[in-house]
């Protein structure tokens, strides 16, 4: 525990690294996100160092100069160059990404090889890589620096601002770009339920899918009588196709564990846990040398800024249970039981970890709430829609030609996250054919999907309700054409199966019959009777389940249903896959406006089943066909179809 | 008559053996509530959870044995089989699925001669299994060996990773 | 918030009904005589919220669970809607789907409530297909059989086992849809933790764990010409057996189960309360000789089979305070194999002693290899209540019409003291008539000790005895138990006696006795014996004219030597990997380390009875100053179990004798050297 005098003066730290950053000639950031990490990024990293020192250049690795509190020094001059690492930047698939500042240069798939060259050519001499920059796959122009990359254009970012700049191993660079203000301002200048209150005008609602308005979730705890009480926050982020909170720990986790601090003066709790998902190692690990160096800087521990708050952090990690983000389950898991969710009332703002008063919020709320402090409830309403203020992250994937991490103001529409960010929609080939988007599944295996007469919803918490979908935790997968929908739905069907913690009957059991039904319509053995039955179930199990695992599991179920009902149908009546994706099912045909009868796919067909005149159309016989699908793959002019 | 084995070693071996679930738990203070971190250090330490540990651990912390096989086999990341020398984990999540993960499973699977439910090697080389998502979505399908990611993967490539290792050389991506 | 206690109204089904203390609306709705759904709720137990069957739907709420749900005044609740009728027949359906359809040949057929809201709720058809794969059925325990295919994972068994009993024998495995409720490592119930109290059983709504049938087993000795087969009756199964013949709960039906016996074949029918009599009276003496000596104090009882086991595992250093005597069944037993014999002109192994019991861990006790002679056990056969029912109705009568007929003599015999042993407290009150009588002339004792009866889980009195006063502690629940055992082991309890019970209210409340699910019911069955021992003419054992002439005749006095061996026992300690390494013998400087391995394989393989004998042998060697014994974890070397270190030798498949050997063998070996310079 740090000591009650020390009092960390955070405009001292500030100013003695804006000093240290005036020394800075140009600064080079590599991106340092799992995804890039994967791709190559440290090498990357450290190529810089080397090929700047063989240079004979003076290199940094990190702004820390002399002591706050000492005399401050004349500036020196600028001829150093910083070699840094920043979190996710979100582009992770053009990875491993680099920028040159002060140029604002910006590098994709950068190898070690190419150091040299960036070096001479952008850091020494002034120019650019015109190979390493992006490239648009529409325009096919090169885009020197990320305000002329679609992708990034387009967003708004408030909680990952910091994320593809600051270095998140570094305290200092944290403070210095404002943080830790907002919780000093918490703890000396505003009471508890002041801060309660503002964040109930920000109008915040929980980023982790339901949506709950977290001012009034804190003014429960808050009210509740007791000394004990805990802050948890959820980064058990499971849902598959979703990573806005990893990036959010991994690449500022000062910002989360000031959110808490926030929220834990909010309620009077003088303890808290982050609990971390175990598939993500380089998050646990910027996580507990944060609080390390919070602890340092006495902005955890006893009497932070020298009041008689006291504050403290944990983290536990994840053993792998997708049902422990549902909060009473990770509260059960803190505890040492198995992660199995528990009927409410109570809530754990009544009585949570231990049975006493406890908040459990989602990574990006908690880092969204030092935003609000600091510029005030107005400014975070005026972004986002009346119902849903601020941003909101996103995992964009699937058939799009630029996936990766996305903040976008609540009231964005669908078309423009597709379109714009995303760049489009690829089809089967990997084309960009916009007439190939089919749907977005969004939310996740609790989600639903939404069709092309949605794509110009404004998109918040409410607003997807009445079509059947939820923001969820933010996981947005666009599918083109050639995607199955009931494949789609068997995929999240399975992983709610696996994931169910199999107490309650009605999840338990329910989502192994709905799996099973649509292993049957997928295989070709449904009966009309399957469907009725799928329908059935999926009520029941949304109606009666004991916990939100239960209750939304359903959903890619009902939704899918909802709107591609004559893609089951066919699968059952017709015994045919529309998508041409389920194996037993699919019959290829060939489109004979699009046939020049160049006989790819006669050779590639394993059982001679295509015939034709050369330069004339071609045909499929049916009875033949073992539905293999290499005429497909074989085509240039997709002109094999699946009817 | 009983056969006798020089086992001039036993003793030391066990208590070896013993010693550091004694030291994981000392270090918990034998508090019940964290048995899912003290059950994720033993892992750590013996790779998986022997069940006479687990018994161990049951009875240090003053909770039923059946309870603490409950929380063990609860959560996917314990094992209660050795796994193998090498571990390698393939991403399902959804964008990783959409990308043709199942191909890279198959294909791992057969080159290993796992069938059924078997997810490590008889020869204790190899543990195959999938994780739900790894979040790594951008280098979908992403598989990750002994800790490593590998983004963007094929079959053909998932095999000659493990190809690398089979040859013992040092994995250099 | 308004008081909880002062009634106030809600609706339900558009009836005006009131609540006041209920803790949940599924209580308020039993109150207003609807029987809601529910496999999962239990009035004693946790609020688990899984089963899905209790929904009601409430104005402005939804459907909601009524288990979960806190009565609110001027709520509108509707228990059957279409729509709830329609989910609660889904659940019941899903359920029916992967269970295991074999209800004729059930065990719990027409007892189930599994198969009894399939009815109410008109399932018609299972539209659901069977998706899991038939698991083996767990016949390893002597007392409970355990079919995982029946299960349907409520977590009542869980609960009780855990909650009431504090055992944990079994819980949840695996998750999702692989989950099962077994003991730990998937192992069998018979090498578990399993005290045999057999709540779980009682417990369980369909037939996945139910008590052992020895039945067949039975039949065959009473259609066996040489074979004379005697019965003894447990006093709590006379006040229940008349409940599954729908007879009022409380019904006293001792003559009609000696009818029913007799026309089964039973050539004897006795009392157990003879023998509790006996007891009381060893007990007694034994409580007074302690009191006396100041010694190992406080007493617990010892009739409770799965008390004793729970105290072998979990409190072996208070093994000491338990009572040597052996239970009234035990009792019964070895006394009637040492005089029925010639009593009846039969060969001994040709007399069947058959109990019937309301307890489960009674068949349990009853296989102790402490309680045979000669490789035959002093009691054959235990039945519990229940299989006596079913034995009644497969002779095709019913009890109810029977009349009722005399018990036999010299063992049909007993004191009201013998029959309040069914009730929890009884015991207790039993020992306390015989102390005070030894204080006082037998006109001026006290019959009845108000105090030491009741319902609460953990009660206690003082009771003056010739000018001192008695501490007694009376329990039921083993969670209770548990808790008054840490307190006499941490030296906070201040006991001369106390009376432990594991099921709920004493064996009134039996795992064997018909099922019930109503707390008014064992009311009924503990008033009923109070009821008996008002209205027979002694009250106290001492006064039962049958012990009177056993102790004449053969065993002298109480707490003889005739009477030790016959009527008393000792314990084992069954506790493993307690404080590792466990030492058994610890000399100051050993010349020789043994280790017995206790991990799993080598504790089934039997090492912890090994360690057991080999402390017997030590001393009987006198070798307590020379060889260090411990219990220890795995050699790793499992396939060769039990195993056990000498030294530095590994005796693995290792029986006393070739551990025994092999010391000597060392011993010898480290002699030589000394003995040569001279």
């Amino acid at each position: 525990m740090t000591t009650a005098t020390l009092t960390v003066d955070l405009e001292a730290i500030a100013a003695a690294y804006q000093r240290a950053a005036g020394a800075i000639r140009q600064r080079v950031i590599v991106c340092a996100g799992t995804g890039c990490m994967a791709s190559g990024a440290m090498r990357v990293y450290e190529a810089f160092t080397r090929e700047l020192a063989r240079w004979g250049l003076k290199v940094e690795l990190e702004l820390t100069s002399d002591e706050p509190n000492t005399e401050p020094t004349p500036p020196p001059a600028p001829d150093r160059y910083l070699v840094s690492r920043s979190g996710c930047q979100g582009f992770c698939q053009m990875g491993p990404l680099v920028t040159i500042q002060p140029y604002n240069v910006f590098y994709v798939k950068v190898t070690p090889e190419d150091v040299p060259e960036i070096v001479e050519k952008t850091l020494l001499g002034g120019e650019t890589v015109d190979r390493l920059l992006y490239v648009d796959p529409r325009t096919k122009k090169r885009a020197p620096s990320t305000d002329h990359i679609a992708f990034y254009k387009q967003q708004h970012r408030l909680v990952l601002a910091q994320c593809g700049l600051i270095d998140p191993e570094k305290i200092t660079e944290y403070i210095a770009f404002g943080g830790y203000a907002s919780a000093r301002l918490a703890l000396t200048q505003l009471q508890p339920e002041q801060i309660c209150q503002i964040i109930t005008e920000s109008g915040l609602r929980g980023r982790g899918g339901g949506g709950f308005p977290t001012g009034v979730k804190w003014d429960a705890a808050r009210r509740q009588p007791g000394n004990q009480k805990y802050v948890i926050c959820n980064g058990d982020e499971g849902d598959p196709g979703a990573f806005m909170d990893r990036s959010v720990m991994e690449g500022n986790p000062h910002a989360v564990l000031e959110g808490m601090i926030i929220a834990a003066r909010a309620i009077g709790a003088d303890s808290g846990y982050i609990y971390v998902r175990a598939e993500y190692p380089l998050a646990v690990q910027r996580l507990r040398k944060a609080i390390s160096q919070a602890r340092e800087f006495g902005l955890l521990g006893e009497n932070i800024f020298g009041t008689n708050f006291s504050f403290d952090v944990e983290i536990m990690e994840g053993a792998g249970a997708f049902v422990c983000g549902e909060e009473t389950a990770l509260i059960a898991s803190i505890e040492g039981q198995r992660g199995m969710p528990r009927p409410k009332p109570p809530f754990p703002a009544q009585a949570g970890l231990w049975g006493k008063p406890t908040i459990i919020n989602n990574v990006e709320t908690l880092a969204t709430v030092p935003l609000i402090l600091r510029h005030g409830p107005e400014r975070f309403r005026s972004v986002g829609t009346p119902s849903s203020p601020g941003t909101k992250t996103f995992a964009l994937t699937g058939h799009v030609p630029n996936t990766g991490l996305i903040e976008v103001p609540f009231g964005t529409t669908l078309r423009q996250i597709i379109f714009d960010i995303g760049g489009g929609v690829t089809n089967a080939k990997g084309r960009i054919r916009d007439d190939a988007f089919k749907a977005v599944q969004i939310g996740g295996p609790s989600g639903g999907c939404l069709t092309r007469e949605h794509l110009d919803l404004p998109l918040d918490f409410d607003s997807l309700r009445e079509f059947g979908a939820m923001v969820g935790s933010g996981g947005l997968v666009v599918t083109n054409s050639q995607t199955c929908m009931v494949q789609l739905a068997r995929f999240f069907m399975q992983f709610t199966q696996n994931e169910s913690c199999g107490k309650c009957v009605l999840c338990r059991e329910g989502t192994k019959q709905m799996l099973a039904l649509l292993d049957e319509i997928i295989e070709g053995r449904a009966t009309p009777r399957s469907l009725d039955l799928l329908e059935l179930l999926a009520h029941a199990v949304q109606k009666g389940s004991l916990c939100g695992l239960g209750k939304t599991a359903p959903n890619p179920v009902l939704s899918t249903l909802r709107y591609f009902r004559e893609e089951y149908v066919a699968h059952v009546e017709k015994k045919r896959c529309p998508a041409g994706q389920c194996r037993a099912l699919a019959m290829p045909t060939i489109v004979a406006e699009r046939c020049r009868g160049c006989g790819l796919c006669v050779r590639a067909c394993p059982v001679g089943a295509i015939a034709g005149e050369r330069k004339k159309p071609h045909v499929i016989d049916e009875k033949r066909c073992i539905r293999c699908g290499a005429c497909f793959d074989a085509c240039k002019l997709d002109a094999v179809a699946y009817a | 008559m009983a056969g006798c084995a020089c086992a001039s070693q036993v003793g030391a071996n066990h208590e070896k053996r013993f010693q550091k679930v004694c030291e994981i738990l000392d270090y918990y203070e034998r508090n019940p509530r964290l048995l899912v971190p003290i059950l994720q250090q033993v892992q750590e330490v013996y790779h998986y959870l022997p069940s006479e540990i687990l018994e161990f651990v049951a009875t240090s912390l003053g909770v039923p044995t059946a309870h603490v096989f409950g929380v063990a086999t609860f959560y996917a990341h314990f094992s209660l089989e050795p796994k193998g020398k090498h571990h390698i984990k393939i991403c399902d999540g959804t964008a990783c699925h959409v990308k043709g993960s199942t191909a890279i499973l198959e294909a791992i699977r057969e080159k290993l001669n796992l069938s059924g439910s078997a997810k490590t090697t008889d020869d204790m080389l190899f543990t195959v299994e999938t994780v739900s998502c790894l979040g790594a979505c951008g280098l979908a399908p992403a598989v990750v060996v002994d800790e490593q990611v590998h983004g963007n993967v094929t079959p053909a490539q998932a095999l000659s990773l493990i190809e690398n290792l089979t040859e013992g050389k040092e994995e250099n991506q | 918030m308004t008081p909880q206690n002062q009634p106030q109204k809600l609706i339900i089904d558009g009836r005006e009904v009131t609540f006041g203390r209920e803790r949940n609306l599924l209580e308020v709705c039993r109150k207003a005589d609807i029987d809601i759904p529910t496999f999962c709720y239990h009035s004693h137990l946790s609020v688990y919220g899984a089963c899905r069957l209790c929904l009601v739907e409430i104005e402005g709420q939804g459907i909601v669970t009524s288990c979960t749900t806190v009565p609110k005044a001027g709520m509108r609740v509707r228990t059957n809607s279409p729509e709830i009728r329609e989910m609660r027949r889904v659940a019941v359906e899903l359920l029916l789907a992967n269970h295991d359809r074999d209800c004729p040949t059930c065990p719990k057929n027409a007892a189930c409530k599994l198969q009894s809201l399939a009815r109410r709720l008109g399932v018609r058809e299972v539209r659901f297909r069977t998706l899991t794969p038939a698991l083996p059925v767990d016949r390893s325990s002597p007392a409970l059989e355990r079919n995982p295919n029946r299960c349907i994972l409520c977590g009542d068994c869980v609960r009780v086992c855990c909650e009431i009993q504090s055992v944990g024998a079994i819980d949840f495995a695996y998750r999702g849809a692989q989950t099962v409720v077994t003991p730990a490592f998937g192992k069998s119930l018979g090498d578990s933790e399993c005290v045999h109290c057999g709540q779980c059983a009682g417990v369980c709504p369909t037939g996945a764990i139910i008590p052992r049938q020895d039945i067949e087993e039975l039949w065959r000795f009473l259609a066996d010409p040489r074979k004379k087969v005697i019965a003894q009756i447990a006093p709590a199964v006379r006040v229940a057996v008349g409940e599954a013949f729908g007879l009022p709960a409380g019904t006293v039906a001792t003559g009609q189960i000696a009818a029913a016996l007799r026309r089964l074949g039973f050539a004897q029918v006795y009392d157990t309360s003879f023998a509790a009599d006996l007891t009381v009276i060893e007990e007694g003496t034994e409580f007074l000789k302690r009191k006396s000596q100041g010694d190992k104090l406080p007493m617990f009882t010892s009739c409770c089979p799965a008390w004793v086991k729970f105290a072998e595992q979990y409190f072996p250093d208070l093994l000491s305070n338990l009572s040597t005597c052996r239970s009234p069944q035990q009792m019964f037993g070895s006394l009637a194999k040492e005089i029925l014999p010639s009593a009846l002109g039969v060969e001994r192994e040709n007399l069947v002693v058959v109990s019937i019991m309301p307890c489960t861990a009674k068949k349990f006790e009853a296989q102790r290899p402490e309680f045979a002679r000669d490789g035959m056990r002093d009691v054959d056969i235990v039945l519990t209540t229940q299989e006596l029912v079913s034995m009644i109705e497969a002779h095709g009568l019913d009890l109810a019409q029977l009349r009722p007929e005399a018990l036999d003599l010299p063992f049909g015999h007993k004191s009201g003291a013998g029959v309040i042993f069914g009730a929890s407290g009884g015991v207790a009150e039993a020992v306390l008539r015989y102390v005070v009588s030894r204080n006082y002339a037998t006109d001026l004792a006290r019959i009845e000790f108000q105090e030491v009866r009741g319902t609460a889980g953990l009660r206690d009195a003082q009771i003056e005895v010739g000018g001192a006063q008695l501490r007694i502690a009376v329990v039921h629940g083993l969670a209770n138990a548990r808790q008054i055992a840490e307190k006499v082991r941490a030296g906070k309890a201040e006991y001369d006696l106390i009376e432990v019970m594991a099921c709920p209210m004493g064996c009134i409340g039996g795992a064997g006795q018909p099922v019930t699910t109503r707390a008014t019911t064992l009311a009924k069955r503990a008033a009923a014996l109070y009821d008996i021992d008002r209205c027979v003419e002694i009250h106290t054992a001492q006064q039962n004219p049958a012990v009177q002439e056993c102790y004449r005749t053969i065993l002298g006095s109480p707490s003889s030597e005739k009477a030790h061996a016959l009527l008393h026992t000792h314990y084992r300690n069954r506790r493993r990997g307690v404080a590792w390494p466990v030492p058994i013998a610890q000399p100051h400087k050993p010349q020789l380390e043994v280790s017995v391995c206790v991990g799993t394989n080598c504790y089934l393989s039997g090492s912890g009875e090994l360690l057991e004998r080999l402390g017997d042998v030590i001393r009987a060697n006198g070798w307590e100053d020379k060889i260090a014994v411990k219990g220890t974890f795995c050699f790793e070397n499992c396939r060769q179990s039990p195993n056990v270190a000498v030294g530095e030798v590994l005796v693995e498949k290792a029986t006393v004798e070739a551990v025994v050997e092999e010391i000597e063998k060392q011993l010898a070996h480290q002699q030589e050297p000394e003995l040569a310079p001279r």
